[in-house]
Order: structure tokens, then sequence, then C-alpha cells
């Protein structure tokens, strides 16, 4: 007899190790599949897994190997039909060895895994140079809380519905005329009623008959079950977010002629890590897109990003488009506002003043958080650095900055310059509340 | 009544397992293995596992320890991808050549299944492992898993004093020397006990804790004398050296100059391990095909004395006739010629030959035809051969035929494949030695070898690289493995390919070129 050992219960995941190897050798090429990802994707479809090509690049595993289109070969193949020695066979296209087995590489070209949420979102925030805490506090997952929905067939014995389960049953019961106790009463009473006469042929040929009678419907009785197993019916808990409260997001983007590639990318990044950050907090996000040149509009997610327009630059336009939508859709009461904007600081000349006034006397009073980033060139960042001074839109807003302390602003240059956005926003989040 | 009777003669019905099915099941195999075919076996130790543990047994080569290395992972999610799509199904069982042998079960098979897998592990791959030849002289069946939890902790223990990255690089340099870590010719120096092992590491580990970098900054003591002992050790090296050395990381782990003893000993293992596996790569077919004719046999036994119900039998031998499918060379199903078909095949047509032979085999096989003692003859084969050997060997013309085998000859520089030759008087020794030709791991690896360092100089490692039949290496992954196997040198090193026939030198690679 052999030695048996049932390992079904031994942990599954042995090879997990092995899998963060793998994905920290290639965590460039998977960064990069993730910033694609940023880039092509609607700004709330990062938080979740996503399917990302196997990385090229670092994953190879070199060996000495025979080059395929040099040297003479002979190969045995079997299920011949037509050939005779001699015989010339075209080789086929590409020039591969005709035995060759299909080697691994072919086909892993289409070959994409999964990376968990967790991993999407490390791989997110790399550059974006995030304290610990804060990726903790992004990475960790509402608190849920079981809601009745609905009725299950398996469960635990604490959740049994009791009133289905009977209801079930009985329809069963009747569906399958199990008799009554009223009716074996019945008998019972009969048979003794009968018993008390006197014993004729008659009376007993009546009491056997009806004692066959009880024994039937007894038996029937055994058989079918009051309650069966398949009656029972237990409560269905669904999980669902805590809720919190809800949030609607305004993203306000310049998309004059002046923002390029480089720095939609850039807000892009911003608008992202804000909505992560929000819907952390809140169980519902809407977001408004809002883009503005030198008149104001809102627009879906696709368009806000991928389409340009040109025309000056006027951006009060947008603030006042926002004031509008709030008055229209999102009663300051009901929602907690939040807005991001990004522009690279153009704006019409005298426009900064009407700004200044939209934002100290209306915004600010229904925003809980006001973001703004000024994209810059990397040239210009040293020069930029910290100064005070800087396009008219940046001045008007300093303003506004030192007055609200629910308001940031900051230049940045590159994905690491993100972060001290939000630092406030992460740092205070109890505080904050109370401002709203 | 006769129904009643025939049905307590089975053993086992219905397609759900339990252990005393599986037990009762296993020792009517092996009694029946044992005694019918005359095999012999390690303890069995039979392992039931999931699907996902499975995966992760083939994404660590099949072991059941196996250190951590981000290859293994690559591996599982590519493993992975294909079993989700459904591109391909899992193995049914996964057997270690070890002592006691450990045969994988996976829980989802039928009982019928799991009885087939128990004859054709548990008896068949068992079998061959303890008999077969080279295996018994490569390998070290009882060593091998304590040696790899001990490779596994030793790894372990190196990425937390010396970091993940520096072990992955040594790891990384000495994967892509796993084919060129085997020892070919001789036989490889025997593992040592644990004991010793455990001696040696306390050793170097002493050694490390009491180097004290103090003695480096001493001033040299009179400048003469040192050169001359220098020149001692180096021609000391040199002759220990025992140029020309094939098992290049068996080189580079006693003679490179960089190597701390950690990394030698991260190479050991890959090394250790590389030699492990290869005999399994040398006897594909016949592993198989033992497994495979053993199973065959005896499930055919157990049903004709009534202990297989027809149910079972029927789903044993679909399963069994997937396992030893041979599409044609025609067929898109085609991938190279299916070991376990060809195996069986040959090792049926060596029973054939015995008990039935035509004049034709009394010819080609005068020793075994008509003899009558297949057993013999196979227990005899399964010890003594190799893939390649055993093709030579055994192949008949009558397995040709059926085959249909026919050999194509393929210049890489000509637009055709030429017919050399087909299943006729003409073609059956070329095709025989073709074939076989083609399972010589030896031949179809590349023949690269250590032929000279300079050590007194600058230690410039000359690799030799012989050219058979013209086939060069692939230019990028040659490139690629030479920086590999210059950072355990730690200097240059130059590949050259020499051309065996002519001699001639056809080329030549240097690191520093890269």
């Amino acid at each position: 007899m052999p030695i048996f050992i049932d390992r079904r219960l031994n942990p599954k995941d042995k090879s997990l190790g092995n899998r963060q190897r793998f994905l920290r050798r290639a965590r460039e090429d998977l960064k990069r599949s993730i910033r694609d990802k940023v880039r092509t994707g609607g700004i709330a479809d990062l938080d979740r897994e996503h399917a990302v090509p196997m990385p090229r690049k670092g994953t190879d595993e070199p060996s000495f190997g025979d080059d395929r289109q040099s040297g003479r070969r002979q190969h045995v193949l079997p299920g011949n039909k037509t050939f005779s020695p001699g015989d010339l066979i075209d080789k086929p296209g590409g020039g591969g060895g005709y035995g060759s087995a299909p080697g691994t590489t072919e086909s892993e070209d289409d070959f994409r895994f999964v990376l968990s949420r967790e991993e999407v979102l490390d791989l997110f925030f790399e550059d974006l140079e995030l304290p610990d805490l804060v990726k903790l506090n992004l990475k960790q997952i509402l608190s849920f809380k079981p809601r009745r929905a609905g009725f299950a067939a398996s469960g635990a014995p604490t959740n049994i519905n009791v009133g289905r389960t009977m209801r079930n049953s009985h329809g069963r019961r009747i569906a399958l005329r199990r008799p009554k106790q009223a009716e074996v009463d019945e008998i019972a009473r009969q048979i003794a009623e009968l018993e008390a006469k006197q014993a004729s042929a008659a009376v007993r040929e009546r009491i056997t008959a009806l004692r066959e009678e009880l024994e039937r419907i007894e038996r029937r009785r055994r058989r079918i079950a009051y309650v069966d197993p398949v009656d029972i019916r237990f409560n269905r808990f669904d999980p669902q977010p805590v809720p919190n409260a809800n949030a609607v997001m305004f993203c306000l983007m310049d998309v004059s002629g002046s923002m390029g590639e480089r720095e939609k990318d850039l807000a892009k990044r911003f608008f992202v890590l804000l909505h992560l950050f929000l819907t952390r907090r809140y169980e519902r996000i809407e977001v408004v897109f809002i883009r503005h040149t030198h008149q104001a509009k809102e627009v879906d997610e696709q368009t806000f990003f991928y389409h340009t327009e040109s025309g000056g630059t006027v951006v009060s336009t947008a603030l006042e488009e926002m004031h509008r939508i709030i008055q229209e859709r999102y009663p300051a009461a009901e929602w907690n506002i939040y807005a991001a904007q990004a522009s690279d600081g153009d704006n019409f000349a005298t426009d900064s003043e009407r700004c200044i006034e939209l934002l100290d006397r209306k915004l600010m009073r229904l925003c809980q958080y006001f973001a703004y980033v000024e994209i810059i060139d990397e040239r210009e960042s040293h020069i930029f650095g910290s100064t005070e001074n800087g396009t008219s839109l940046w001045r008007a807003y300093n303003a506004v900055d030192g007055k609200w302390p629910n308001f940031q602003m900051r230049r940045i240059a590159a994905p690491a310059d993100i972060y001290p956005v939000f630092r406030e926003l992460f740092a205070r989040q109890p505080a904050l509340r109370k401002s709203a | 009544m006769v129904s009643q009777a025939r049905k307590s003669e089975l053993l086992f019905s219905g397609s759900d397992w339990n252990f005393a099915k599986l037990s009762r099941v296993y020792d009517e195999i092996e009694a029946l293995g044992t005694e019918e075919l005359g095999l012999d076996i390690y303890p069995v130790q039979m392992e039931v596992i999931s699907s996902e543990q499975m995966l992760d047994a083939y994404s660590s080569v099949g072991m059941p320890l196996m250190y951590r290395h981000w290859s293994f992972g690559k591996r599982f999610l590519y493993d992975e991808f294909l079993y989700r799509k459904g591109a391909r199904g899992l193995a049914y069982e996964l057997v270690i050549n070890s002592n006691p042998c450990i045969v994988y079960l996976m829980e989802e098979n039928t009982m019928a299944l799991q009885a087939l897998v128990t004859a054709h592990a548990a008896l068949g791959h068992n079998h061959f492992f303890k008999n077969n030849h080279l295996f018994r002289q490569w390998t070290d069946a009882g060593g091998i898993l304590s040696y790899l939890d001990f490779a596994k902790s030793y790894i372990a223990r190196c990425e937390e004093r010396h970091g993940l990255a520096a072990v992955e690089a040594i790891l990384d340099s000495a994967h892509a020397l796993m084919e060129q870590g085997v020892f070919r010719y001789h036989r490889p120096p025997k593992l040592s006990s644990e004991q010793q092992r455990e001696g040696l590491r306390e050793r170097l580990e002493y050694e490390e804790r009491s180097f004290s970098d103090l003695w480096r900054t001493l001033p040299p003591s009179q400048g003469k004398t040192k050169p001359e002992a220098g020149d001692e050790i180096l021609a000391e090296r040199k002759k220990s050296l025992k140029l020309p050395e094939e098992n290049l990381l068996y080189f580079l782990e006693k003679n490179s100059l960089v190597l701390e003893p950690w990394q030698r000993e991260i190479v050991r293992i890959v090394r250790v391990i590389a030699q492990y596996f290869y005999p399994q790569r040398q006897t594909q077919v016949m592993n198989e095909g033992c497994a495979t004719f053993v199973h065959y046999t005896i499930m055919n036994t157990l049903f004709d004395r009534g202990r297989i119900s027809e149910g079972a039998m029927l789903e044993i031998l679909r399963n069994h006739s997937n396992v030893v499918f041979q599409p044609t060379y025609d067929d898109p199903r085609y991938s190279g010629i299916n070991p376990y078909a060809l195996g069986l095949d040959m090792m049926q047509d060596i029973q054939r030959i015995s008990t039935a032979p035509t004049a034709e085999d009394r010819d080609w096989f005068p020793d075994i035809a008509g003899r009558g003692d297949w057993r013999d003859t196979l227990l005899d084969a399964w010890a003594n051969h190799r893939d390649e050997s055993f093709i030579r060997q055994y192949l008949s013309p009558a397995l040709i035929r059926k085959w249909r085998l026919f050999m194509l000859a393929d210049g890489a520089d000509e637009p055709h494949y030429e017919v050399a030759s087909i299943h006729n008087e003409r073609g059956y020794a070329k095709i025989r030695s073709a074939l076989a030709q083609s399972y010589d791991i030896g031949a179809s690896r590349p023949d690269i070898q250590v032929v000279d360092v300079d050590l007194l100089g600058d230690r410039h490692l000359r690799l030799q690289h012989k050219v058979k039949d013209g086939i060069m290496l692939e230019g990028q992954s040659r490139d690629a493995t030479l920086r590999h196997i210059r950072n355990l040198w730690g200097y240059e090193v130059s590949l050259a390919a020499i051309d065996a026939g002519t001699g001639a030198t056809l080329s030549e690679r240097w690191t520093k070129e890269l």
C-alpha cells in the first residue's frame, strides 16, 4: 500500500513569490502599459484589474541555440503519402525549419495576463511619488455592510427565512397531496368509535379497512416530509459599500492650441489621481468635464481629452459654466464638490480679475476643494520654481490661494510634481469636512 | 447471480474516487506489474492536488520544492493563460524521480483515470526511473528532495543577506548556461552528503566572518617575494583546470575569479539541477513509452480478468488513444513526433517480433525474433538504453512502414526540401539512423567548450563552438548568453566557431565587441 497525502488543503499560491519577482523584473514595461491605459482609457477606469500584454524587455531567457537559417539538417516525419526519393518540396514561407515544433516565442505575442487592482495602482503610483500612507489610503477598499437582497437556496443555517421556507413546504405538501393531521385524527376517532361499539363482523371489517387506511396515510406522511431540504430558503445578503456621500468632480481644462500631448497627459494623471482619491471617500462620484477656449462647454470624456479646438483663452467662461452646472444639478447641500483645473496659464489679459471674483464670491464657498495645476515646460521649471511671478492666471489665483485654505495651486513639469497639489487633501481629511 | 459475482470482483464502480478505492486499485496494479511484467519500483507516495496546485507545480519545473525566480513566475502566467483560455488541458499526473517516488494525482480525475494514472506513473515511470542506467548513474533519487530543500532555503537566505537583485543576476546568468551545465561524457562528481555540505558551509561562513579588511591595507612586504608566490599559485591553478571542459557552469563555478562563495554555491545549485534533468531529456520516448506500455498492458489485463467495468475501460481507452494520437506531417495538429506514440508502438512492436515474427523481422532482429521472451527484452531495453540507442537498435521496417516515415534533407540556402528516403528497402536504415540521431541530445545541442584561459595575462576566457553541418549559433541569443558568461567570469570572453570537419575558424565573437 502506498502512502497517500492529501495536499488539496495546502496553500495554493506557492508561486506568488515568483509572480512578484516577475512583475518587479518587468516593471518598466508594465508601467508603460499602465501609462497607456491612463492615456487611452477613462479616468474612472484605472481602479480595477487590467489585462496587460506580456512584457518583452528584460524577460527573455537567452541560451545558446542554433540558427535556423544556416546549415544542413535532416528531418524525419510521419505520414508519407505521395513522395518518392528525389522529390523536391517548396519550403513554406518564413524560412523556418519544417520539422520545428512551434516554439513558445510566436504564441507569446498575443499573450496577455491580468494584473490585480493592487498591482495596477502600485504601477500607477510609481512616478507620482506618493507617500506610503497615502498609497495605502487609496488602495483601501470601502467598508462593506451586508444588505438584504432576495433569497438563496443555500446559505448558513442562521439565515434561514422561515416564512419563505414554510410557504414552499406548504405548496409542496399540497401538490404532493400529503395527508393532513386532521385526516389522521378523523380516522383514529372513527376507529375509536367503532371499537367502542359491539364487535359484529361488519364492524370488524370496517375497523380493519380503517386501520389499513390509517397506515397508508401515515406511510405517505412519512414519505412526504413536512419540511424538505428543497423547501428551505435563506436570506441572501449583498455586500453594499457603506454609503458615505455623493461627490461631484469638475475637471476644467484649457484646450486651446497651446495645450499639447504632454500637457494633456500630465493633466489627465492629475485628474485620475483626484478621482482615485474621491472614489475612496465617496460612494458615488460624478465627473463633469468642462473644456474651454474663449468659450466653455460641458463635454464627454472622449471629447475632453482627444478633441482640440482653436480659439483664444478666457478662463472665466469655464468657471461660469461650472457655477451654472452646480446651480442646476448639484446643490451644494447634497453634494461634495471638488474641482480640478489644468491649464498652461494663458488667459485673456483682463479676464483674470473676473476669475478672482468668481472664485472668491461664488465657487470657493461651494467647493470642498479646488486644485489648480499649471503645466509648464520642464525647462521652465527651474526658472519659475517657486517664484510668485508667472502668468496672469497664476498671479490672479495666488490672491485666492492666500484667502482660502481649500484652494491649492501648483506648477507641474513632471508626474512627480502632481502629488503636492493634493497634499492638503490627503493630510487633513477631517478638517476639510467642516469647511464645506 | 452471475452478474452479482462479477460485480463483486470489480475493483471499483462509479466515477467518484476515494482513498480506499485508490489503495485497493494500487495494490492490485502493483501486484500485476511486479508479477506479470517483472517491474521493480521505488516505494510510492501519492499526493492528491487541485488544478491550481498543478499549475504551481508546472511553473516550478514539476518539482515540489523550488527556489524562487522570476522566470518561474513568467512560466506560471503563461501556463495559466493557456489553461484558462482552454488551449491546453493539465496533465492528469506528475511524477518525480525521487525515492520514495512521488506521484501527483489531480483531484478532478475520475476513478477510472486515477487507475490509469496509477499504472502509468506509479508503475511505469517509477520502474523506468529506478532501473534505467542513465537515472541510476547520473541522478540521486534518494537525495534530490533534500537537496532542493537546501537549495530553496539557501537561495532565500542569500536573498536576505545580499539582496534580491544580486541573487537574481547570478541566477539569470546561471540559467542561461543550464544547457552547457551538464557532464555529457563522464560521470558527474557525486552529490556530497548533507553533512559534508553543512561542514563546507560552516567553514565558508567562518572565513567570511573572520575576514578582516585590515590585512589588505598592510603594505606589501618585500616587493619581490610576492610575484613568485603568485606564479606558483597560477601555474598550479592552470594545471588543475583540466581543459578542455564542456561543462561551462562547472568550470565557472570552480575557476571564476570574481565569484563570492555564495555566488559559487548558487551556480552549483543550478548546475546540479540541470544535471538532474539531463537524463529525462535523453529518454523522453523510452520513459513515456515504458509508462504507456505498462498502463496499456495492465489495464487490459485487469479488464480481461473482469476487474474493471466496461464503462471504465471505455473511458480509459478514450484517454489512452488521446495520449497516443499521432497526426501526420501535413495535419494542422502536427507538432513533431509524439513520444508516447512512438515509444508505445516500438515496445508493442518488440512484443510482436518476439511472439509472431515475420521473415523480415528474423533478418533484422535475429537475437529477439521468435524467442517469445518479450518481457525480458523490454526490461533489458528499459534498463540499458536511451532514446537514441533504443531507436537505432529496435525501430523495425514494419513500424517504419506503419508510420510511413520519410526523411527530408534541408539545406538552409536551398529553396526546396529534398525527399531523401522513404519507407522502402533502401530507406529503412537511413530513416532509422536519422531518427535516432535527432534524439541524440549531445549531437543536437551546440557543442561549446572552454579551451583556454590566459590566467597569467589578461584572464581572457576562450570558448570554442564546434560547428557541425554548418549550423551556426543564433546571433542575438549568442551575444546575450556571452554577456552572461562575462558576468560570471568577470573578464573578457570570446567564442570562436570552429568547423568540426575542417578545423577552420568560421567566426569569432568577443564580449568587448558587444
